[in-house]
C-alpha cells in the first residue's frame, strides 16, 4: 500500500475523525448512549471517553428526544455537539426538536444563531434485526429545508466527510451503515477533508450510470463486474451526500450513458431514488435512451426471517437483472416522446 | 443589591419593577389593538396577566444569561432586555425586527441579549434550555440558563427527559412554568392528575419550589434563589408559579368559552400590578402622582415601537433563501 495509507475498518475511521476533531476543537461535545466506557454500541466511539474523559463524551440512558435537544441547545449556546442516536431508527424519538428547531433556527432567527450540530446513526438491514432497527429513511432529512445529510460508503469517506460535518455550521445528519462497519479500505493517515456536493466516480462506464448510496455501492460493483462479462459497462456514482447532491455528475453521467438506475436500500415510494430521476429527467430528458429505473427495497418493513427480507432489498441478481432489462429495451434508441 | 431569601427589595427595585411590568402590560394591550386592526400577520398569545412572572425572573439574570421561552413570549423577550422596537417590528413582520422578519411572534430570536428564542412547539424550549446550560458548564462561563414553559408543557415528554438531564449532570438552569390553569381550552386539573408542578420536581431529585406568581416580590424571591443556586454550581431548580391569563389563548379566542367570567374577575382582582400597588408600593408611600407619571412614560415607550415598527421597511422579497444555510 502506498505509504500513509493503511486498511482500516469503516468504524474505526469513524473514531480517528472524532479524535482528531475533538482534539482540535475543545468545543465539542458527543452526546449519546453507550458513547462513553463502552465505546459505542457498535464501538464507533471506542477510546474516545478513555481520552476525553466525561465532561466532553456525555453517556446517556434512553432518552433521544432529550439528549437531541440538549444538543442542539448546546449547539445554539456556543459548543459544537455531535449526537449520536446510534441507530438511524431512534432519529424518530428526537425527529421534533431536528426538524422544528435544529433545522429551522439559523432561519428563522435572520442568520444571528448558527446550530453547529452532528446527528449521527448508522441505518440499514443487518442480521436481520428487524423492523425497528433497520429503517433506511434518510430521504426524509433531505426533504428538509436548513438540513444536510452524509451517506459514506467507505472508510475514506468515513473519515473525510465526517471532519466536514463537524465543522460545519449548520446541523448535518451524518448516516453510517450498520452492515459497513466491518468493511476495510485505505484511508490516509494525514489529514484530508471531504467537501459536501461531491460525488465519487467508483467506476467509469458507458452503458449506463448507476447512482448508488451507501451499501448498495458495494453491490453496484459486484453486479457492473457480473454485466461487463455481457458486455454492458456501468459507470457507478456513488453521491456521497444527498443534500447537497452532486446535481453535475450525475447528469453529466447521464447525458454520456443515456441510461439511469439507481440502488437505494430504502423503500422505493417517495424516496431518494425518485428525486433522483426527476433531477436526471429535468437535465438529461432529450438524452435518455429508456425511462430511468429505480432498483430498491419493495415497501414492507423488514421481516425477521432471512428468506422474507431477502426478497424485500435489492440483491446482486436483482441489480443485474434490472439493468439488463434496462439497456436491452433500449439499446442505441433514444427515447421518443408519447 | 439584594441578600437574604425572603427580604423585600427595596422600594427604587419595587418601582422599577413596576414600570417593568406595565411596560409588559401596556405592551401586550397594544399588540392586541393593532393585531385587530388587521395588519399583523400570523397569530399572537398575549401576556396580559402573567407580568410579575418575567419581570420577577429576569430582575436577576445578567445580559450573558440566556433564556429559552414559549408562544407566549413577548414578556420575556422584553424582560430580558430585548428593545421594544426590535420585537414589535417583528410582530409587524418587518425587516428592522430581531428576526428580520422571519420569524414573527413564535419565533423571536435575539441572542445578542441573551433570547434564544419563542417557540411554536410547546416543551421545546425545555431540552434546548437544558443544552445551552450544558454549553455553558462545559465553557466555564457562569452563565444561568432560564427556560420558561405553561403547565401545558408538563406533560410532555420533553419535560420529563430535560428535566432528567439538567439534574443528572447539575446543570445551570431554571425550569420555570408558568401554570395559568389552562393549555388552550384544556384546564389542568383535566389534563392530569397531580395538580401540583412543583412535586414534579422529586422525581429528578431536584429542589421544586411553588409560588404565587402574580405576586413579584414573591417570584423574584424564589428566582433570586434559584438562579444563585444554579450560577454556583448548584444544580437545576423547578420553580411553579401559578398565575393566570386574562385574555385568551391567543386573540381571537375570548377565553370565556372554558372559563366562567367568575374565576377570570377573581384573578383580575389580583391583577400583578395591584398586588404590588397594594400590598407595597402604596404602603411605602409610592403617591398617585408617581402611578400617573408611570403609565404616561409606559404608554410613550410603547408607541415609539409602535411608530418604528409602522415606519420599518417589509424584508426584501430577493433575500428570502437568505440563513438556509450556516
Amino acid at each position: 500500500m502506498e505509504s500513509g495509507l493503511r486498511e482500516i475498518s469503516y468504524v474505526d475511521a469513524g473514531v480517528e475523525a472524532l479524535r482528531e476533531e475533538m482534539a482540535r476543537d475543545e468545543s465539542i461535545v458527543y452526546i449519546g448512549q453507550g458513547i462513553g466506557p463502552r465505546g459505542g454500541n457498535f464501538r464507533q466511539t471506542r477510546g474516545l471517553w478513555q481520552q476525553f474523559g466525561d465532561h466532553r463524551l456525555r453517556d446517556t440512558g434512553i432518552s433521544e428526544l432529550g439528549a437531541t435537544g440538549v444538543g442542539i441547545g448546546a449547539a445554539m449556546a456556543g459548543s459544537r455537539a455531535i449526537v449520536d442516536e446510534v441507530f438511524l431508527d431512534f432519529t424518530l424519538e428526537a425527529m421534533t426538536q431536528i426538524v422544528q428547531q435544529a433545522a429551522t433556527a439559523h432561519y428563522c432567527s435572520n442568520g444571528k444563531l448558527r446550530v453547529p450540530l452532528v446527528i449521527r446513526g448508522a441505518m440499514g438491514a443487518i442480521r436481520n434485526a428487524g423492523a425497528h432497527h433497520s429503517h433506511t429513511f434518510y430521504a426524509w432529512f433531505g426533504h428538509i429545508p436548513g438540513l444536510k445529510v452524509a451517506t459514506p460508503a467507505t472508510p475514506y469517506d468515513v473519515k473525510g466527510l465526517m471532519k466536514t460535518a463537524i465543522r460545519d455550521d449548520g446541523p448535518v445528519l451524518f448516516i453510517e451503515h450498520k452492515a459497513l462497519y466491518n468493511t476495510k479500505g485505505p484511508v490516509p493517515e494525514a489529514e484530508y477533508l471531504i467537501p459536501f456536493g461531491q460525488a465519487r466516480v467508483v467506476r467509469q462506464g458507458s452503458d449506463v450510470t448507476v447512482v448508488a448510496v451507501s451499501r448498495m455501492v458495494s453491490l453496484a460493483e459486484q453486479a457492473a463486474e457480473a454485466l461487463a462479462a455481457e458486455g454492458v459497462s456501468l459507470e457507478i456514482i456513488d453521491p456521497r451526500t444527498v443534500v447537497p447532491l452532486d446535481r453535475e455528475t450525475i447528469a453529466e453521467s447521464v447525458s454520456k450513458t443515456g441510461r439511469l438506475a439507481v440502488v437505494d436500500e430504502a423503500p422505493e415510494p417517495y424516496g431518494f431514488s425518485g428525486e433522483v430521476c426527476a433531477v436526471v429527467c429535468e437535465h438529461c430528458f432529450g438524452r435518455l435512451k429508456a425511462a430511468p429505473l429505480r432498483l430498491c427495497s419493495e415497501p414492507v418493513p423488514n421481516a425477521f426471517s432471512p428468506a422474507l427480507e431477502g426478497r424485500m432489498i435489492p440483491s446482486v441478481d436483482r441489480i443485474v437483472s434490472g439493468i439488463r432489462a434496462l439497456v436491452l429495451s433500449s439499446r442505441s434508441e433514444t427515447c421518443r416522446t408519447q | 443589591m439584594l441578600t437574604a431569601v425572603g427580604e423585600t427589595p427595596g422600594v427604587e427595585t419595587l418601582k422599577s419593577l413596576y414600570r417593568r411590568m406595565l411596560e409588559l402590560r401596556k405592551f401586550e394591550m397594544k399588540v392586541r389593538e393593532v393585531y385587530r386592526s388587521g395588519i399583523l400577520p400570523g397569530f399572537v398569545h398575549l401576556y396580559v396577566g402573567e407580568e410579575a412572572v418575567a419581570a420577577g425572573v429576569c430582575l436577576h439574570l445578567r445580559p450573558e444569561d440566556l433564556v429559552f421561552s414559549t408562544h407566549r413570549g413577548h414578556g420575556h423577550a422584553l424582560a430580558k432586555g430585548v428593545p421594544a422596537r426590535e420585537v414589535m417590528a417583528e410582530l409587524f413582520g418587518r425587516r428592522t425586527g430581531c428576526s428580520g422578519g422571519r420569524g414573527g411572534s413564535m419565533h423571536l430570536y435575539a441572542p445578542e441579549y441573551g433570547f434564544m428564542g419563542t417557540n411554536g412547539v410547546v416543551a421545546a424550549g425545555i431540552p434546548l434550555a437544558t443544552g445551552a446550560a450544558l454549553s455553558a458548564q462545559l465553557r466555564g462561563s457562569g452563565q444561568v440558563t432560564v427556560c420558561f414553559f405553561g403547565d401545558g408543557a408538563v406533560n410532555s415528554g420533553s419535560f420529563h427527559e430535560g428535566l432528567n438531564f439538567g439534574a443528572v449532570w447539575n446543570l445551570p438552569v431554571v425550569y420555570v412554568c408558568e401554570n395559568n390553569l389552562y393549555a388552550t381550552e384544556m384546564a389542568f386539573s383535566r389534563a392530569t392528575k397531580n395538580p401540583s408542578v412543583a412535586s414534579r420536581a422529586a422525581s429528578y431529585a431536584m429542589p421544586g419550589v411553588e409560588v404565587d406568581g402574580n405576586d413579584v416580590v414573591a417570584v423574584q424571591a424564589a428566582a433570586r434563589e434559584a438562579i444563585g443556586r444554579a450560577r454556583s454550581g448548584g444544580g437545576p431548580t423547578l420553580v411553579e408559579c401559578k398565575t393566570y391569563r386574562f385574555l385568551g389563548h391567543h386573540e381571537g379566542d375570548p377565553g370565556t368559552n372554558y372559563r366562567t367570567r367568575e374565576e377570570i374577575e377573581a384573578w383580575r382582582r389580583r391583577c400583578p400590578l395591584s398586588v404590588l400597588r397594594e400590598r407595597h408600593l402604596a404602603p411605602a408611600g409610592v403617591d398617585a402622582g408617581w402611578f400617573a407619571q408611570a403609565e404616561k412614560e409606559a404608554e410613550a415607550w410603547v408607541e415609539e415601537a409602535v411608530e418604528f415598527a409602522r415606519n420599518s421597511p417589509e424584508p426584501d422579497p430577493e433575500t428570502f433563501r437568505d440563513h438556509v444555510w450556516a
